[in-house]
């Protein structure tokens, strides 16, 4: 039991990376209705495109934080621009089979060009060391995760409360046709939000990189999580996003030590309870 | 300064709008009535872009609408007030009338021009909510505010659907008031109503639709003595 500090940062670097997915899922499912079965492929192409870069070509880490985010930001706006507002037309169904067959030939590429097999990313420097902390010795990187996710959160609170961007966003997340009414091009505003959160997604999956490895099912591990993070939370919520993410890293780390044999299970008892009690979410308005 | 000639809106594969026509000028404050279902809502949905007419054209200025997204719409001047209020619910009431503030620009506002102060003026019990979230307020609350909201874009016309709806009866005289106050300040409105002891109070003109077609047109003496046509299209 004196392990308890440990387990608590492992969960909480747990929660930083998904909060880092998941905030992109909700912000875009919030505003545009759409389930994003394609948002954990693009988490895991940001992963291989780190591999890449740190790992082939440059060697800093750095590099990658800074290219993936911008690579995915473009492919995340084209696959708005070209692929879902046309489809649109046809309703949830037609978004859902576009997102998920996306997500299927994302991974099918990657296991293509990178192997269906794990690569691992290592880190140097600074970041690959340790600090002492609460009397243990603990990796610096798991907290630089779950600094950049503070980070992030904070940046994107500032944005949605105190900028007229925000006040557009979140008016758009009630009701995105009165906007539109009232001279704000929504459709570019909505391409915009699916880019910010497609590279976000890959920000998180070079974060990932050398934390959990880099191999072709680390999509599908981190997206039933971040499922249930938005629906805790709270569809569209972000501040529900972050609340849901620090309960599920603390669960699953927590769920490791304690219970080991029913620690899987235990995300998806969170999630029922909450249906039951509030079905929308922690801080979801009721509709 | 909008004439709109002969158009034809779907919903689906639902045949809405039978070759709509009518025209406003500038400053009128003009009044489509009709029963429920009749295409009151779809005609200002076409001109505001929200739903495509399919045929027709609807000029603005000289400017023609048709094609153009809502959004397009808006920034050449027209408003849009929909049914149902549709306060964003999650923005406070000050957050509500910046939205309406086109682009975030305060230019292209001059003498007599739309402000936050203005509003704040003129409705003061906005200003005493207005850090509250918009859905706290009452329906005629709400109400003003998004007709204020809309005016914040300083729009040369406005089309307002439905205003009295839903409001007891001592609200629907202060939101036609507040009506009569925009048209004073040089705004044109197009107004939906199926309440038309309400609209007379206010209108200049009128038309009067039915099953997707306009089946009359004309001003209050010529809709008064117009019995027979309400008491075929108005009164139920």
């Amino acid at each position: 039991m004196s392990d308890i500090p440990v387990f608590f940062l492992h969960g909480l670097a747990y929660a930083g990376l998904l909060f880092l997915v998941s905030a992109g899922l909700t912000l875009i499912f919030g505003m545009m209705n759409v389930l994003n079965f394609a948002h954990a492929a693009m988490y895991m192409l940001g992963a291989y495109l780190s591999y890449t870069i740190i790992m082939q070509l440059t060697g800093q880490f750095w590099m990658a934080l800074i290219l993936c985010p911008l690579i995915l930001f473009v492919i995340g706006a084209l696959i708005e621009r070209f692929l879902l507002r046309r489809v649109h037309k046809y309703g949830h169904l037609g978004e859902l089979l576009l997102t998920f067959g996306l997500a299927y030939i994302v991974t099918e590429l990657v296991k293509w060009y990178w192997g269906n097999y794990p690569l691992a990313v290592n880190i140097t420097g600074f970041l690959s060391g340790t600090i002492t902390i609460f009397g243990f010795i603990y990796p610096i990187y798991r907290i630089f995760i779950f600094l950049c996710a503070v980070l992030v959160g904070g940046v994107m609170a500032l944005i949605l409360y105190k900028t007229r961007l925000g006040i557009i966003l979140r008016a758009s997340v009630n009701d995105s046709e009165m906007t539109n009414t009232l001279g704000v091009n929504v459709p570019l505003v909505l391409m915009g939000v699916f880019a910010f959160g497609t590279a976000l997604s890959g920000f998180a999956g070079v974060i990932a990189g050398p934390l959990l490895s880099t191999f072709p099912g680390m999509a599908q591990e981190i997206l039933i999580d971040a499922f249930v993070v938005i629906v805790v939370g709270g569809f569209g919520s972000l501040g529900g996003a972050i609340v849901a993410s620090l309960l599920i890293g603390q669960l699953q780390s927590f769920g490791v030590l304690l219970i080991p044999k029913l620690s899987v299970a235990l995300v998806y008892l969170l999630m029922a309870i909450v249906l039951v009690v509030k079905p929308s979410g922690l801080f979801g308005e009721e509709q | 300064m909008l004439e709109i000639r002969d158009i034809h809106s779907y919903y689906g594969k639902s045949h809405i709008l039978h070759g709509v026509s009518l025209d406003l000028k500038e400053g009128e404050l003009v009044c489509l009535l009709g029963r429920n279902g009749v295409g009151k809502s779809t005609t200002l949905k076409s001109i505001m872009g929200v739903v495509k007419p399919e045929q027709g054209s609807i000029r603005f200025h000289d400017r023609e609408l048709v094609g153009l997204a809502p959004y397009e719409i808006a920034r050449l001047g027209v408003g849009y007030v929909p049914e149902d209020r549709r306060i964003f619910r999650s923005l406070t009431v000050h957050e509500n009338l910046l939205m309406g503030i086109k682009n975030g620009k305060k230019e292209n506002i001059g003498e007599g021009g739309w402000t936050v102060e203005r509003v704040y003026k003129l409705f003061p019990r906005l200003e005493e909510r207005k850090n509250n979230k918009g859905s706290h307020l009452s329906g005629g609350e709400q109400q003003m505010l998004t007709v204020v909201r809309t005016l914040m874009g300083n729009p040369r016309v406005i089309l307002v659907d439905e205003p009295t709806e839903g409001l007891a009866p001592l609200i629907v005289k202060d939101v036609l008031d507040m009506l009569a106050t925009v048209r004073k300040s040089g705004v044109t409105v197009l107004m939906v109503e199926q309440n038309f002891k309400a609209a007379i109070k206010v209108a200049d003109r009128y038309y009067i639709m039915s099953k997707g077609q306009i089946v009359f047109a004309g001003n209050t003496e010529e809709l008064l003595a117009a019995e027979e046509i309400r008491k075929n299209y108005l009164e139920v």
